[in-house]
């Protein structure tokens, strides 16, 4: 791998940029893998490079079917945070925090991190009650996580609707200080040149057709590229983890819906952190380019169409104008949908399958990227050992059974 | 924006109408003697179509009659909507 520094862009600048190499290869496929990785996104991409730098297994492809960091990879608005209710929550989102917080680093790539805040607004006097519970929670974690007054969300939020006859008056805040927004094509980018570098096959334009299952064991995967012989495979493709699940004989409890963001025309600097208001159900931050990227709940029903509807659009453009009325007039540029995978907890799935071999990592929701690193991670460790880590322990598919539910319906910040 | 027009009211815009579940989605008659695995089968998992999907919706902010609707998922197309009984399901 071709190592990034200031050194490598003075050396490329005398040889006017034609020395530097493809970031990953564009290998063709083999007939075996130790490990085949369905799904190109963070998750898979992130799982391909834990793989080979923890568990020591670099024999793997990474087959996508459409292009790497195309879907809600590249759809999401970017943003990580750590400040969950439970312990369960709290400790694996934060160690995927970390992750970010070393990962230009460790992966040679700059992923833009952003630590500029996360603050959630509070409107009611049952906001104020049940977030101070929630940063109670918090701090019990060893989250980091600050009450904030009125006039300190005013500071950190310019031109927020402090009017005495808002909708929604600001009460206060709270804030996750090592919150922020990444960029998430980076992230994708970036683990695929670490983990191609450690000899990892990423496939484009390559989609799974089924798999090879005998007595319950796991054989090999069929794809539009041929077939591929492994004796074992991961899920990670969100939305379509259902239809994955579908081939191999199984159904997940997932339901798959529309998410939908966008974002502005660029604007000058109008503030630094995330704005979350789970009242007006919206959030609002600004990316490096000047737009403010903006999003809220979910279109309530089943899509698999990557496209939102207006009804949802407009709910959350009526509620930023709300808090930010001096956004009225700014124009919206872009407007997309990712489909993601729903779970009745708000919970992800990161474990095995009824498919001896198969792995899963799915359930994310609305909130996947943050825990991009976390969930590769652990999914690779899963895969290695053929068991959970202690960190994924809690989120497997067992507790369907069980019944020992994570509800993180709460922290998941817009109730959807 | 999916037009979808109610059996009792004619049509209307989608953000009238809420969704609610898939059909079919019988409840286990034998709930004494059910294993936690059948259970949760019942409770959560899900087809998930990716296709023509039947699904229950209500007309909640209309008349708040429910009933069954066959929908492209992917397009979104309506292909059928039947008043609930009508199909003989639960």
């Amino acid at each position: 791998m071709q190592h990034y520094s200031v050194m490598s862009l003075a050396r490329n600048a005398f040889s006017r940029h034609q020395g530097w190499q493809q970031a990953w290869r564009s290998p063709d496929l083999k007939k075996e893998y130790d490990v085949v990785i369905i799904g190109g996104g963070g998750h898979g991409l992130a799982t391909a490079y834990y793989l080979a730098k923890e568990q020591g297994i670099s024999n793997v492809a990474v087959i996508e079917a459409g292009w790497i960091g195309g879907g809600n990879t590249g759809r999401n608005t970017s943003v990580v945070r750590s400040n969950y209710l439970f312990p369960e929550s709290a400790k694996f989102y934060d160690f995927s925090l970390k992750l970010f917080e070393g990962m230009s680093r460790e992966l040679n790539f700059n992923v833009m991190l952003r630590q500029a805040g996360m603050v959630s607004l509070l409107h009611s006097r049952h906001d104020v009650e049940a977030m101070r519970r929630n940063l109670n929670a918090m701090h019990m974690n060893g989250i980091d996580a600050d009450w904030i007054d009125a006039d300190e969300v005013a500071r950190l939020a310019p031109g927020i609707n402090r009017s005495p006859a808002a909708r929604y008056p600001i009460l206060g805040g709270i804030v996750q200080k090592r919150g922020g927004i990444a960029r998430h094509d980076g992230v994708a980018w970036g683990y695929a040149r670490a983990a191609d570098a450690l000899g990892v096959d990423i496939i484009q334009q390559c989609a799974v057709t089924g798999f090879d299952i005998r007595n319950g064991r796991l054989r090999g995967v069929e794809t539009t590229c041929g077939r591929i012989t492994t004796g074992k495979a991961a899920i990670a493709v969100a939305g379509h983890s259902s239809v994955l699940a579908g081939m191999a004989g199984f159904r997940l409890p997932v339901t798959s819906m529309a998410l939908q963001a966008c974002v502005s025309e660029p604007l000058k600097p109008v503030f630094d952190a995330t704005i979350l208001s789970p009242s007006a159900g919206i959030y609002i931050s600004q990316s490096d380019k000047g737009e403010m990227i903006m999003g809220g709940g979910l279109d309530m029903y089943p899509s698999y169409a990557q496209r939102g509807n207006i009804a949802t659009l407009e709910g959350v453009i009526a509620g930023v104008v709300e808090i930010f009325p001096r956004l009225s007039r700014v124009k919206l540029m872009r407007q997309w949908a990712g489909i993601v995978d729903i779970v009745h907890d708000s919970s992800p799935i990161i474990g095995l399958t009824p498919v001896k071999g198969l792995y899963i990592n799915c359930g994310f929701g609305t909130g996947g990227f943050k825990a991009t690193p976390a969930g590769g991670w652990t999914l690779a460790y899963t895969v290695a050992h053929n068991r959970p880590h202690p960190l994924n322990e809690p989120f497997t598919l067992k507790r369907f059974e069980t019944g020992a539910f994570i509800d993180e319906m709460g922290a998941a910040g817009i109730s959807h | 924006m999916m037009t979808i027009t109610c059996p009792w009211c004619g049509k209307r815009r989608e953000n009238e109408f809420t969704y609610g579940g898939p059909v079919p989605l019988a409840r286990p008659d034998n709930r004494g003697d059910i294993s936690d695995k059948a259970w949760a089968e019942y409770l959560f998992m899900r087809d998930n179509v990716k296709g023509i999907a039947r699904e229950r919706w209500c007309h909640s902010h209309g008349c708040g009659q429910w009933f069954t609707m066959r929908r492209d998922t992917v397009t979104h197309k309506i292909h059928s909507i039947e008043k609930t009984g009508d199909a003989g399901e639960p």
